[in-house]
């Protein structure tokens, strides 16, 4: 096994290949963001987008080594749950919190 | 070395899964239908990416908030689909054709 901190070529090259990949996708479901013709396709869109940029802070503590964007991920998808949540609950009744 | 292999693995799958979702959400005629596509498919690829930060940071540390991190997206997922899916419903956002809702009133009589 090589040595700690010394990783080979082709898990450099993925990891890159995979942000650029992942970040691609984030701008396609940015089209169903704008253009989605009711509003539970835009939420849809925007839980598909919560879920890329989660994908997208793991790939980066893999690129740099840093285990605190694995726990900034935790964060983002939280935030993610809740916002899908609360706009649901505001369409259907009018109201979050009675 | 196997690590190494291990995570590039993960990584492509988690890609091709997370491609599919995006495909899905813009191809699909229907809110229900894009939900469908964006749920299943995103969860598996993103839980792949987090199972490739297991196999880097090990099982202490970052490598178990990895594994919480799996945990949460298979519970939240599902059930946000289910909310704005009731919410989409009760708006009034038409199902494609031959589909049906279940009646509350026929539920009441058996």
């Amino acid at each position: 096994m090589a040595a700690e901190g010394a990783e080979p070529e082709f898990v450099v090259l993925a990891v890159r290949a995979g942000l650029v990949v992942v970040s691609a996708l984030c701008i396609l479901c940015a089209y169903r963001v704008i253009a989605g013709p009711t509003v539970p396709d835009q939420v849809v869109a925007i839980d598909a987008v919560v879920t890329n940029v989660v994908a997208i802070a793991v790939l980066f503590a893999l690129q740099t080594g840093r285990s605190l964007f694995i726990t900034g991920a935790l964060v983002l998808a939280i935030i993610g749950f809740i916002t899908t949540v609360s706009v649901a609950k505001f369409v259907t009744e009018g109201d979050i919190i009675e | 070395m196997l690590q190494s292999v291990l995570i590039t693995v993960l990584i492509a799958v988690g890609c091709f899964f997370l491609t599919v979702g995006t495909i899905g959400l813009l191809r699909f005629p229907n809110v229900y239908n894009r939900m469908h596509a964006t749920s299943k498919p995103t969860t598996l690829g993103t839980a792949a990416i987090f199972l490739a930060g297991f196999v880097r940071f090990g099982p202490g540390g970052a490598g178990l908030a990895s594994l919480i991190g799996i945990l949460f997206l298979f519970l939240t997922v599902p059930t946000g689909a289910h909310m704005i899916a009731l919410a989409a419903q009760r708006m009034g956002v038409p199902f494609m054709e031959g589909v049906t809702w279940p009646d509350p009133a026929d539920e009441d009589g058996d």
